[in-house]
């Protein structure tokens, strides 16, 4: 029956694809909005699909492709199910933010350059400010802002996401 | 001020220069005897204004872009202050610390618009750091090599292959300090859709973009005692090569480039016109037969490798209308290789055949497996004029006092007709010369086809064959033959005879040709000219009437069209897929005898319901519980989209497939093989 479960997905990806370019009336110039609803839906910009965009929008895929790369929001490798921002501004930066880092990459068992474990659970990010500096060092997992950040605290948060997976799954 | 707006003139450098619809400061400046500095400008592409080189200082405005500021009645221009001087430096320093800096072994050394900003700012120092890890070339092509080291991100290439081809394979990409001009996905352009061209070549300002060079392989060959090395010169290199030795463009030279050629150590010079005739007859030939029977019309020419590849790729339902008629090169290439070894009494693996190309994409062509023979190819080494150039000043050899001398007999000469194939229309009016006679069965006395001549990117013309007209039309540039087709597809259009060439002004504006800069579109129209000329100096105009032709078919290929000439002038086109075509697996069967059904699930099919007809096939096959015996996949392009949704059961492919006629199409196309 895996093949049925590819099908449907095969189906699904140009699906929803065909339903964002259809919104965008096929229009070229709403290719930063089509991108970002790709990517909400594919959690990244899988090659194939933005080849597929250029063709129905009549562009060439390296048009494309020099938009994708130049937004640092849009990303070309899968990102994980869940995203942490671990913020490195200023007052993060001053009140340790690079051993919070450390202890999210380290519990995640990232090794060095990945971003994205292997499972596609969780991505691994850095961003300048959060705007929660009273609460330094902190970090964003998906939309949810976490403070005072220690060990023991990123632990217990990363432990949770990671039993949410059942929960998220069985949806 | 105010007496400058009222006389619709501007002040530029003290000089009063008036305004005639200038689009530009740049061709304001032009028009004064003064030469702005430029890298991204190009008369025949779009503004970009990226540069910054062509900076002037405005009274009241400041420091702007000359070739994006539109010129104001009053405007008081100054094009050498301190100011201007200091910003068009700075800039400069900026890109050479950014560049590669070993001019002394590069390609374009003393050929290079950076070197030469550089050397004509005085530049003697960089006060900048440079970028310090060094990207790999991307030499995947036989016809290109693209050093990234070495770009400037001027953009040329972005705009050129864009706007002129059509087709835009490259692109900036990630931004700031870490920005690159690249194909899509950082992929090579063997990868890529690239047609070879040159177009982003002859427009890069430093060696980002360069010809790939066989000279070595060229001076191999000739210094081989062993090897008898016979080279064929294309028509538009003969008006164009000179401008290298101080000849003017459009100069004819083709007596001093065989003389150059016979120097080097060249064992026979050849015409690749005397080629170009062989190509009408067989050309026109089929024209004849099609217009007569009335059907693959309009035909398409096929000299053009860039214009055959390109439909390759994108128009598999037309290839049935290109001309089978081999390009020039390949028709002289095998004439070489089959004749020319009889005619000398040489072996086949002794023979090199050369060829001295505009073109960058004919060392592509030469490489098609069907013009190679076991190990031995038509043509050995395609040699671009740009090559040929080099190869003539490494040789010591003083080009423009160089007395003619005549191409080998008896393939020497080439008619007036095979001239023009070097122009854009000339292979239209070759064709047209012959066609005409071999229609009308009477003399043509007025040879000349003004109607199709000119630089303007898509023109037509209708000729009376004695009360047959025939409508011909002609493009130039990938970007405007995609609108042409596109048009003539929908019915909007209708020809009969439609030439297209890749390079804007036909060959004379290749890839591989001298840069023709500042002025290119100047230079274009000289190198046009001069093809001109050489055609009216012919004694013998029409294809068919080159001796030399006749001598050819009395002694080998009889007759236009006969069984010689098809397995030795002709050839056939593939599809060649822009997508891959991998199947995308969906259900497996396991039974050895297995039925493969693929639903094309590409743009085309999938907006006209493909993906419900690939959801109602799985359907269908569970309920005849035939999951093993059918495997199911889902394709990217079975390229009959007209015709779509397809399908392709093993290896047919069944067209026109909806909802309604899905199961009788099942039960007759499928079925029937599952119980086979």
């Amino acid at each position: 029956m895996e093949g049925v479960s590819q099908e449907v997905a095969l189906g699904r990806s140009f699906e929803k694809v065909n339903a964002i370019l259809k919104k965008h009336a096929y229009n070229p110039s709403n290719l930063v909005g089509i991108l970002q609803e790709v990517q909400e839906e594919y959690r990244y910009l899988p090659e194939e699909i933005l080849t597929y965009i250029a063709t129905a929008l009549g562009v060439s895929p390296a048009y494309v492709y020099g938009v994708a790369t130049f937004y640092a929001q849009f990303s070309l490798k899968p990102k994980g199910k869940n995203i942490i921002r671990v913020c490195d501004g200023t007052a993060c930066h001053v009140k340790g933010s690079s051993a919070v880092l450390k202890y999210v990459r380290e519990y995640l068992g990232l090794r060095e350059g990945e971003e994205t474990t292997p499972d596609l659970l969780f991505t691994v990010e850095t961003v300048a400010c959060i705007g929660a500096c009273a609460l330094a060092p902190a970090m964003m997992v998906n939309d949810d802002v976490y403070g005072l950040l220690d060990e023991e605290k990123v632990k217990e948060i990363l432990e949770r996401y990671e039993e949410g997976r059942e929960g998220a799954d069985g949806v | 001020m105010s007496n400058g707006v009222e006389k619709k003139v501007v002040v530029i450098d003290g000089q009063e220069v008036a305004l005639n619809g200038e689009k530009n400061i740049l061709e304001v400046a032009k028009k004064a005897n003064i030469d702005i500095p430029t890298f991204c400008y190009h008369s025949d592409l779009s503004v970009y204004g990226a540069c910054r080189m062509c900076l002037v200082e405005v009274e009241g405005r400041g420091l702007m872009p000359s070739c994006s500021t539109p010129p104001e009645p009053g405007m008081i221009i100054r094009t050498n202050t301190a100011r201007v001087l200091e910003a068009r430096r700075t800039i400069l320093e900026l890109y050479l610390a950014n560049h590669e800096r070993d001019c002394t072994v590069c390609e374009r050394n003393l050929n290079c618009r950076l070197q030469e900003m550089s050397a004509r700012m005085g530049i003697k120092e960089v006060r900048f750091g440079e970028r310090k890890e060094k990207v790999p070339k991307d030499t995947s092509t036989f016809s290109l090599v693209r050093d990234p080291n070495r770009c400037i991100l001027c953009g040329d290439c972005v705009r050129a292959c864009r706007e002129i081809e059509g087709i835009g394979i490259y692109d900036f990409t990630l931004r700031g300090s870490k920005a690159q001009v690249e194909p899509a996905f950082g992929k090579k352009l063997s990868e890529v859709e690239c047609v070879y061209c040159g177009q982003c070549a002859i427009r890069c300002p430093t060696a980002a973009l360069v010809v790939k060079s066989e000279v070595d392989k060229a001076w191999e060959a000739v210094l081989d005692k062993e090897k008898f090395v016979v080279a064929q010169i294309a028509p538009a290199v003969r008006v164009a090569i000179g401008e290298a030795f101080g000849l003017p463009p459009g100069e004819i030279t083709t007596g001093k480039i065989v003389a150059a050629l016979k120097k080097i150590g060249f064992d026979r010079v050849y015409d690749t016109s005397f080629s170009a005739d062989l190509t009408v007859l067989e050309e026109a030939e089929e024209f004849f037969k099609r217009l007569q029977k009335g059907e693959r019309l309009p035909q398409f020419t096929s000299c053009c490798p860039s214009w055959v590849v390109y439909a390759e790729r994108n128009y598999p339902f037309y290839l049935e209308h290109l001309s089978s008629a081999r390009s020039p090169q390949q028709m002289f290439g095998s004439v070489i290789k089959n004749f020319v070894t009889r005619l000398e009494n040489v072996p086949k693996e002794k023979i090199v055949s050369v060829s001295i190309m505009p073109c960058v994409a004919k060392k592509f062509e030469a490489r098609r497996p069907e013009y190679v023979h076991g190990e031995i190819p038509d043509v050995d080494i395609v040699l671009s004029a740009q090559e040929t150039i080099r190869m003539i000043k490494s040789a010591n050899i003083d080009f423009k006092e160089l007395d003619p001398v005549p191409f080998d007999i008896p393939l020497s000469a080439g008619s007036g007709a095979g001239v023009l194939f070097g122009v854009t229309g000339g292979v239209t009016e070759a064709v047209l010369r012959y066609a005409y006679e071999r229609l009308t069965g009477k003399e043509l006395k007025e040879v000349e086809f003004k109607g199709v001549r000119g630089l303007e990117s898509v023109r037509e013309a209708e000729v009376d064959f004695d009360g047959r007209t025939v409508k011909v039309a002609i493009v130039h540039g990938l970007a405007r033959a995609q609108q042409l087709i596109r048009e003539v597809r929908e019915g909007k259009r209708y020809y009969d005879f439609i030439e297209v060439m890749s390079c804007p002004g036909g060959c004379i504006g290749g890839g591989g040709m001298p840069l023709g800069y500042p002025d290119y579109l100047a230079v274009l129209r000289k190198r046009a000219e001069g093809l001109y000329n050489a055609d009216r100096l012919s004694p013998v105009r029409k294809a068919q009437d080159n001796p030399a032709i006749k001598f050819l078919y009395e002694q080998w290929l009889k007759h236009p069209g006969s069984e010689t000439a098809e397995e030795h002038l002709h050839t056939r086109y593939r599809s060649r897929r822009r997508i891959s075509d991998e199947v995308i697996r969906i259900q497996e069967a396991k039974s050895a005898q297995k039925v493969d059904v693929a639903v094309c699930v590409g743009t085309s099919c999938y907006l006209k319901g493909s993906y419900n007809l690939l959801q109602g096939l799985l359907k269908l096959i569970k309920e005849h519980k035939l999951e093993d015996k059918v495997s199911v996949g889902a394709t990217f392009c079975l390229e009959r989209c007209s015709q779509g949704p397809n399908i392709r059961v093993n290896d047919e492919v069944i067209s026109g497939v909806n909802e309604e006629n899905l199961e009788r199409v099942f039960n007759e196309e499928i079925l029937s093989k599952v119980k086979e």
